[in-house]
């Protein structure tokens, strides 16, 4: 009897000790992650005034409905599409690239590995301030285009490149990251498997179809996933390029900075977190059927 | 024979190091080319010549910055001071969370856990309007509370931290309990300085995010005198507009901090990356 009372206190106090580790996470992500969730669901129901206090009216789905009339919506789901199939496959095929080509026994790995890093320390306002000082009409890059005789773009203004300046950017700043992780992947598969594959006269083409490739399908699946969930969210770069208009011409207008112009521009909070939630579905929906293509079967 | 394999090694090895030479260039030139803008004065950015060499050199750009630009300091200090917070607050809440989530026992655990892993598929734009409306609410908005209290805590790493106590050797901990070491006194004395790796790592990814962010500070900030520092560097290019020698020195002031750690910390970067990369 007193030894399970004794049991029942012990049990007690470690109840009340994982309370007092948790405290401070259950506060924050309930005030922050799951209160905001909930409210942004209430939100998206309602038509919203914000005039000194907050006022709603119930709209039920009509700012769901009104999504579909959209058409900076349909423009910004657009762009961000775009954006998403030609960065997501580039950055993923180059840092892989890069990953192999330093894992095959170069010299001073972890030099190349310090420099490579570089842009990803480095912050997105700054990357994209520096490039936009490239992307002049007569800065660097239109110099290097002249020097090797193609035409040169005005990257900033025209509607037809001023994506593809910003994709260019994003590939370049965040395949080292990726890399980062294949080799780490790479360094794991033992050298065994290639020796028994070497023995059966496999060249370094066949290696790496038959043994690399399959051996990191788990880690491509995540950095793919990685890439989907990062570029739908794009805003930094589309924001300081377009001074956050979205321009030129809604060539820049992503999801994200869509949302951020309804709230903060027209101030049409309940119609803003509609598109929030269609993000949300989208990437979510894109995440899934990654899984159904790439995933570990 | 022999001359045949060292031939095709020779050819190999040129190719591997041409890649690698040419991605450094790419990844270095962009760099270069601002730090060279930076020393320039306005005539010779105007010119549209390619020098990486400025044939003018002069620090008149850095020293602009902080004669004209009063509040570039403050914006320097408000980064700091709300990444270092963030930072160490991180730190020990995601630990303390992480460490509860391994190693005790208390009733509502797996739902709690199950919470958190649920909580990482939320993208922040659903939640970034009311997290605008909450922080109003507190009268929070425009302060240095507002950007730290929502990120003082971080799923991520709660998630990394659990994972790393899991494989923790259980013998240390119980030593010290039998010392009469409260469970507190064993988290604090005992398991956080072993755990030094995964805080260095959780440290610097942390860091890097609070110093690099943009949305949060866009939507809640609009004192000048409360700006961080991207957001200041985006208000001082539509001040300079074309002054890009201007734009370039404050840019490379704000790089320089980060730089400085990353030279110094590089390993732990690196492994802050695997770590994350590693969970799947």
């Amino acid at each position: 009897m007193v030894e399970r009372s004794h049991r029942l206190g012990v049990r007690q106090s470690e109840n009340l000790t994982g309370y007092v580790f948790m405290a401070p996470t259950l506060l924050v992500l309930g005030t922050f992650v799951v209160l905001p969730i909930l409210y942004a669901v209430f939100l998206s129901l309602q038509k919203v005034q914000l005039l000194g206090g907050i006022e709603y009216e119930f709209v039920g789905l009509r700012n769901f409905a009104r999504l579909g009339e959209d058409e900076r919506v349909w423009i910004a789901l657009r762009n961000t599409a775009t954006y998403v199939a030609i960065v997501v496959p580039a950055q993923t095929v180059l840092a892989l690239l890069l990953a192999v080509t330093l894992n095959a026994g170069v010299r001073g790995k972890n030099l190349w590995r310090i420099i490579y890093f570089l842009p990803t320390i480095t912050s997105s306002a700054v990357l994209t301030l520096i490039f936009m000082w490239i992307y002049n009409t007569n800065g660097l890059l239109n110099s290097f285009l002249e020097a090797i005789a193609l035409p040169t773009y005005n990257w900033l203004g025209d509607p037809a490149v001023a994506l593809s300046g910003i994709m260019l950017m994003n590939v370049w700043s965040t395949a080292p990251f990726f890399m980062v992780i294949y080799l780490a992947a790479l360094q794991d598969i033992p050298q065994s498997l290639y020796e028994a594959a070497r023995l059966d006269g496999a060249n370094a083409w066949n290696q790496f179809v038959f043994i690399t490739l399959p051996l990191l399908q788990p880690v491509t699946f995540f950095v793919m996933a990685m890439g989907i969930i990062g570029t739908f969210q794009l805003f930094d770069q589309a924001y300081i390029f377009s001074n956050g208009s979205g321009g030129p011409n809604n060539a820049t207008l992503t999801l994200v900075l869509l949302i951020y112009q309804y709230v903060f521009r027209d101030l049409q909070m309940g119609y803003a977190a509609a598109i929030a939630f269609l993000l949300a579905a989208v990437i979510i929906l894109m995440t899934l059927l990654q899984q159904r293509l790439f995933g570990s079967k | 024979m022999k001359k045949l394999t060292l031939s095709r090694s020779f050819w190999l090895n040129s190719l591997l190091y041409s890649v690698l030479s040419l991605y450094a260039v790419i990844t270095l030139i962009p760099f270069l080319w601002a730090l060279s803008a930076s020393f320039k004065p306005l005539a010779e950015i105007v010119s549209g010549e390619i020098n990486f060499i400025p044939r003018h050199f002069t620090l008149d750009n850095y020293r602009q910055i902080f004669l004209e630009e009063p509040l570039f300091l403050r914006w320097l200090w408000n980064s700091v001071a709300i990444a270092v917070s963030i930072t160490l607050l991180n730190l020990v809440f995601n630990s303390l969370a992480g460490y509860a989530l391994a190693r005790l026992q208390f009733r509502g655990k797996r739902f709690w856990f199950l919470l958190i892993l649920a909580v990482l598929a939320v993208p922040a734009q659903v939640t970034l309007i009311p997290t605008f409306l909450i922080l109003k609410t507190f009268g929070w908005l425009n302060s240095y509370q507002g950007m730290i209290v929502p990120g003082m805590v971080n799923a991520t790493f709660i998630f990394m931290m659990r994972q790393f106590f899991l494989n923790f050797p259980k013998e240390l901990e119980e030593a010290a309990t039998l010392d009469g070491l409260g469970r507190f006194g064993v988290f604090w004395h005992i398991v956080l300085p072993l755990a030094k790796p995964a805080l260095a790592a959780q440290a610097i990814l942390v860091f890097m995010g609070s110093w690099n962010n943009f949305l949060l500070p866009v939507v809640i900030l609009f004192d000048p005198e409360m700006f961080t520092l991207p957001l200041g560097l985006n208000t001082f290019k539509g001040q300079y507009i074309s002054y890009w020698n201007s734009i370039m020195a404050a840019s490379m002031i704000f790089t320089l901090p980060v730089l400085a750690i990353y030279a110094f910390f590089n390993r732990y970067f690196i492994q802050g990356v695997t770590f994350t990369g590693g969970k799947n």
